[in-house]
């Protein structure tokens, strides 16, 4: 619309000339054939991830689930759309946590967190599965909670816990009990977030065993079902072992005795339903509302479909693509005010709106060299000092090596970078959406850098260096040991012997897949709901206000 | 206007009062507006907000909302009169229409009756009399007694002779108060009993008649009209016939199947009747007529303009309430018998407040959303109501009244038809699909009407049909898109507008949302709807029904206009339009091109009553008022024994008991005003 008007209309304002001049031109052919391969190749990799999902969330095994909705209890995933505004949106974290890391299968680590919003306010919402394992706690299970609460808390979101669970899974006991970052943590989160003022509501909907009995005790505010919840300290079996004492579940800690006598929960319920329904009229009292400290826009969709993502990008990292057709297809009106146009041009930096908020974008084009660092570094400060959050779109195989990257001092302009990444305040969104190997996963905010959120694409890879580079070094370094000692060269065929078997470890353990189940990240996403996905977290974060920035020495 | 030949006409009044409310008081008020004469409305304190209130030029408040003490209080009726100057009362029917003491009180304090003279109604107002009056004038009657003799044991050996069934009329009566079938001498004492007392209440007189009643008769009437001069015509005849609890629900004119000769013969009949009590005004002279043999007697004179004049009207191109006010004013008719002549064919469908399918129960509350058709030459709406008022349990249920009128009879059918499915009424019960299944069944169709056409083809008429999958996509759509609005629009923050929490209706990561919606309809049970919202917008949707295969519809898209309350849904290609009114949270009711359809949402389990039913307790169908409590605590009662009498829309119900047992306790007392749905009587099963 805009470039045919241009033709025929004369432009009466200055302005009509801002409008147009920052749009980010199509340079995309989709009937190419290169495009078709490529997008044939992402899809496979959609189809595949949607799949997996669709089986993940229905929990667990069909005779597991078929008990619990004869107990007239709702699925956690029902629950939680219950809790929910009508229509609201439920940006869900790791689901495929705990994806064959055990040798049980664990549907998304046995709980399912998220963002969504209960009566217009943005709530983090905790629900442990009984489906699955009884909702007992694995290592994975405890980190997943961790993380919940950890996104609350650095986003100030009311946190809701949908209780239904065994507590901490025994034969794990180990790797769940003893740590600072294990099943203590829960509770240690919920009173240091209550003392900040974050809401902390639990719903006991099933059994709240041991020191899972803390969430709703710990909690400011907790609902319990009746004939469903119980909560005490030791159930009736160690009870009984304890002190002979034989007493049923209800009785030692069912609705009646913690609403009526103990105190323990505030509120009675007599179904999940009305559990849900009370959880939303406590939201309501919060006297909670969001006040972005943010100049927001009117927004617009961009001007090029995000479909057409996957026919940019493919599959191969190897092939490299201008990132600038990725941004185009996430921001408002396609519109992106460049900063350093021309300078350091493997890093990709400017201004945007997603969903009329304000973002800085940081975006690989290519390998780190110190001109790129010094404008990566240059471009958080102005982020910084402005207020405005940020989102890195991480394409990167490393900085620049070699002597003359040496000698321009690559290690502290990187180090520059890595600086300014590190301490910024404002909210810091990571999407990985090619390759994320060695010290330029440092300066494009990977997971170590506390991005407040951080996603892959399922075509994306995470490790200390791509397999093949890996496979090569371990090579080289052997071949000249072997020499040394015996004088022997390797053949073709014996190199690549030695090297295979390296590289398809690192194309395990730097799968998405592999990434996601340990929680290195927060989710694999679909290309195509990156503008989704970022716009609702984005907004999310603003929950917060956003802090000054102090950044540290910058090694001139 | 082309009947007015003579230039020497009295001027019409300055000013007039309608002793009335509702639709006949707006009915006088647009007649009386058109010809340059003011109005005068008087209402209760339940009227207030009314349309005949906002209508009228003035109003004077005249008490409380039971009409004794106000539509029916003549004091009050006649200072407001005074008060306003108006030189007339026009009565409309009901209330003191047809009320010979009010009547004559006016003619002392020099207001004029818009009316009869007291006499001719004193005469046709007693059934005894008018009957005598009638076979002096040689008008056929029906064999009965109409004796001064009350004695219950007379009139029941008068029952006998005449032969089962007979029918028991208040002597004053009308409207169907205080008439009751009597099949068995058995039942004769009771409902004589109940007849006299409901005719007290209504019309302070219980004296009754004893009728031959016809197996298969028809309702005929014909409109009479005299002048002051000695002018009587009449203008037509009127079928009546189809009644449920004695009262017309469908009228039409002319009367089906009537050979000319026999339409001219019911006239001839009916002037006779009028001129034989020197009758004056708008009169309504009712003939009961056997089917078979056309043969008809008489059975009453209405001395009043009846509820369905409108068909007469329509037919014959005339106003009658302006005729009314010109022969009030002195003038003689504006037309002559042989100037009047029948034209088209024409239909009037009283809408009702009540259940039909709950034995036609009157029924009462808010008038939550009203859309009629669109009026035009061939399609009036008389009515008193608009959306937001309340239809209350002291006056009667009729909400409007729908008038169509066609070249021909099949003409003006369609019509009533199309006008009907245009009628959309929500927030309490009503007769409009139920007069739709009578003017679509075959038998009415063909004319054959009937004083028991509902109870012969009940079967038919009540028969229900299967909710189909698109009202149940509608509704589910309208249920869903319409709460999506409202709260996007209650959670929209003027710091966050743009917020996508509020622009990603149902976002799912890497999955889709699956909603399940249950409604649960009064016959086919519960109805499960899956509903996939797809990431286009589109829902892929699941119908579960018990005992039955789902259903699936694929990528239906649903727009909800909240302003007009429509869905707009595209269902495999097809796109369907319909308004959806979400009526107390409790249920989904749907107008499509087929009518009204009622889904209700049951309620969560935490938010119904803990109060279980007791066992034999027995509640109130209706608001209502105990008028008789014929039981004690500790009695032992009979199936089927009496229990309470109710008075309820100015109706009498009685309440027999469910079961055998022992009384143990009543609730209320002969005065009380109850609520619907509370327990009246507890009876305990005794082994």
């Amino acid at each position: 619309f805009i470039f045919n008007c241009r033709t025929k209309l004369k432009p009466t304002y200055h302005t009509w000339h801002e409008k147009v001049a920052n749009v980010l031109p199509n340079n995309v052919d989709n009937n190419s054939d290169v495009f078709k391969e490529n997008a044939d190749k992402m899809n496979i990799l959609v189809e595949n991830l949607e799949n997996l999902i669709n089986k993940i969330v229905l929990g667990g095994g069909e005779a597991a689930r078929k008990r619990h909705l004869e107990r007239d209890k709702l699925l956690p995933r029902n629950r939680i759309s219950r809790l929910l505004d009508n229509g609201s949106p439920f940006l869900e974290l790791s689901q495929l946590a705990g994806y064959k890391l055990y040798t049980d299968e664990i549907p998304a680590g046995g709980i399912i967190t998220g963002i969504g919003c209960v009566k217009g306010v943005e709530c983090m919402i905790v629900a442990n599965d009984s489906t699955v394992k009884g909702g007992t706690y694995y290592p994975i299970t405890v980190k997943k909670h961790l993380r919940a609460q950890e996104i609350a808390r650095e986003n100030r979101l009311p946190c809701i816990y949908l209780v239904d669970s065994g507590g901490a899974n025994l034969p794990q006991q180990a790797e769940v009990f003893p740590d600072r970052d294990h099943f203590g943590r829960i509770f240690f989160n919920q009173a240091a977030m209550s003392s900040e003022g974050i809401s902390q509501i639990a719903v006991v909907m099933g059994s709240c065993t041991a020191g899972g009995a803390y969430v709703p005790a710990m909690a400011d505010e907790s609902i319990i079902v009746a004939k469903q919840g119980t909560i005490f300290l030791a159930g009736p079996p160690l009870v009984k072992a304890a002190t002979g004492e034989v007493i049923s579940a209800e009785e030692l800690g069912g609705a009646d005795l913690h609403c009526r006598i103990s105190g323990v929960t505030d509120h009675y319920a007599s179904n999940d339903e009305h559990a849900l329904q009370t959880a939303r009229k406590i939201v309501e009292t919060l006297n909670l509302s969001k006040k972005p400290d943010l100049l927001i826009k009117k927004p617009e969709e961009p001007l090029y479909s995000a479909s057409e993502l996957g026919g940019i990008v493919g599959d191969n990292l190897r092939k490299s693509f201008d990132v600038k057709n990725v941004i185009a297809r996430i921001v408002d009106g396609s519109r992106f005010e460049e900063f350093k146009e021309l300078y350091g041009t493997t890093l990709i930096t400017g201004f945007a709106h997603l969903y009329g908020y304000p973002v800085g974008i940081v975006a690989n084009n290519g390998i780190l060299f110190s001109e790129s660092a010094l404008k990566g570094a240059h471009f958080i400060e102005l982020c910084a000092q402005r207020g405005i959050p940020l989102i890195f779109l991480q394409n990167i195989t490393g900085f620049m090596v070699g002597s003359s990257a040496e000698a321009g001092g690559i290690a502290k302009n990187g180090a520059k970078m890595v600086t300014a990444v590190s301490c910024a305040k404002v909210p810091k969104l990571t999407v990985i959406i090619g390759g994320s190997f060695g010290a330029g996963n440092y300066g494009m905010c990977g997971r170590a850098y506390s991005p407040r959120f951080l996603w892959m694409w399922p075509n994306a890879r995470i490790s200390v260096m791509g397999g093949e580079q890996a496979a090569s070094v371990l090579a080289q370094i052997r071949k000249e040991a072997e020499a040394k000692k015996k004088g022997e060269t390797w053949s073709m065929e014996e190199e690549e012997k030695f090297k295979k078997p390296i590289r398809e470890r690192f194309e395990v353990e730097g799968h998405p897949y592999f990434s996601s189940a340990r929680l290195w990240d927060d989710g694999i996403i679909n290309p195509a709901d990156t503008r989704k996905v970022l716009g609702l977290a984005l907004s999310a974060t603003l929950n917060a206000p956003i802090e000054k920035t102090r950044f540290g020495i910058f090694r001139m | 206007r082309r009947f007015f030949s003579s230039i020497e006409r009295k001027p019409l009044f300055d000013k007039i009062l309608i002793a009335n409310r509702g639709e006949i008081a707006c009915r006088v008020m647009r007649t009386a507006k058109k010809l340059g004469v003011k109005t005068v409305a008087v209402y209760s304190e339940a009227d207030r907000n009314a349309l005949h209130v906002k209508m009228a030029y003035e109003a004077y408040l005249i008490g409380p909302a039971p009409s004794a003490e106000s539509y029916l209080n003549i004091n009050k009726i006649i200072s407001a009169a005074k008060m306003s100057n108006s030189q007339a009362i026009h009565p409309g029917y009901g209330f003191l229409s047809e009320n010979p003491n009010f009547a004559e009180l006016l003619t002392k304090e020099n207001i004029t009756f818009i009316g009869p003279p007291a006499s001719a109604i004193m005469s046709m107002g007693s059934k005894s009399e008018s009957k005598d009056i009638m076979i002096a004038a040689d008008v056929p009657v029906v064999p009965g007694y109409h004796g001064i003799n009350q004695d219950p044991q007379f009139l029941k050996q008068k029952a006998s002779e005449i032969g089962y069934p007979v029918l028991i009329k208040a002597i004053k009566g009308g409207g169907g108060k205080g008439m009751r079938i009597v099949n068995d001498p058995s039942e004769f004492d009771i409902q004589l009993e109940s007849s006299k007392r409901e005719a007290m209440k209504s019309f302070g007189d219980d004296q009754v008649l004893i009728e031959k009643y016809l197996l298969t008769p028809r309702h005929v009437e014909v409109q009479v009209f005299a002048d002051m001069q000695g002018n009587v015509v009449h203008l037509f005849e009127r079928d009546c016939s189809v009644q449920r609890r004695h009262q017309k629900i469908l009228e039409e004119a002319p009367a089906p199947g009537l050979s000319d000769e026999i339409r001219m013969e019911l006239g001839a009949k009916a002037v006779a009747a009028a001129k034989a009590v020197n009758y004056v005004g708008a009169g309504t002279v009712e003939f009961i007529m056997d089917n078979v043999d056309k043969k008809f007697y008489f059975m009453e004179m209405n001395t009043r303009l009846q509820v369905e004049h409108p068909v007469t009207e329509m037919v014959t191109s005339t106003d009658l309430v302006q005729w009314q006010l010109e022969v009030a004013s002195g003038n003689p008719l504006p037309a002559t018998q042989k100037d009047l002549r029948l034209e088209g064919h024409a239909f009037e469908a009283r809408i009702y407040a009540e259940n039909p399918a709950n034995n036609f129960l009157p029924d009462t509350g808010p008038l939550l959303h009203l859309r009629t058709p669109s009026p035009s030459p061939n399609v009036r709406i008389e009515t008193g109501f608009e959306q937001g008022d309340e239809i209350n349990v002291h006056y009667d249920p009729m909400i409007a009244k729908l008038v169509v009128k066609g070249q021909n009879r099949t003409e003006a059918l369609g019509i009533l038809k199309r006008a009907l499915n245009g009628y959309e009424v929500v927030g309490l019960n009503t007769n409009i699909e139920f007069l739709k299944s009578v003017v679509s069944h075959d038998a009415f169709i063909a004319g054959e009407v009937e004083t028991g056409f509902i109870a012969k083809h009940n079967e038919e008429l009540f028969r229900s049909k299967e909710t189909p999958p698109h009202v149940i996509i509608q509704a589910s759509l309208s249920l869903i898109l319409s709460e999506l609005q409202n709260i996007t629009n209650e959670n929209i923050s003027p710091f966050d507008p743009f917020s996508p929490w509020t622009s990603l209706p149902f976002s799912r990561l890497n999955t889709n949302h699956v909603q399940t919606i249950r409604f649960y309809d009064d016959k086919e049970g519960d109805i499960n709807v899956k509903m996939r919202f797809n990431n286009d917008n589109s829902f892929d949707i699941t119908i579960v029904r018990g005992g039955l295969n789902p259903i699936v519809f694929k990528s239906v898209l649903g727009s909800w206009n909240e302003a007009e309350q429509q869905i707009i849904a595209e269902i495999e290609n097809h796109r369907v339009k319909s308004h959806v009114i979400l009526e107390k949270n409790s249920k989904v009711v749907i107008f499509d091109n087929e009518g009204k359809r009622v889904l209700k949402i049951p309620e969560p389990s935490y938010l119904q009553s803990k109060l279980a039913d007791v066992a034999g307790s027995i509640k109130t169908p209706m608001p209502c008022k105990i008028s008789q409590v014929f039981v004690k605590p500790g009695q032992i009662v009979e199936k089927g024994a009496p229990l309470v009498v109710l008075e309820a829309m100015k109706m009498e119900h009685l309440i027999k008991s469910p079961t055998t047992g022992k009384v143990e306790k009543i609730f209320y007392n002969v005065g009380d005003f109850v609520e619907e749905n509370k327990n009246l009587v507890n009876i305990v099963v005794e082994n």
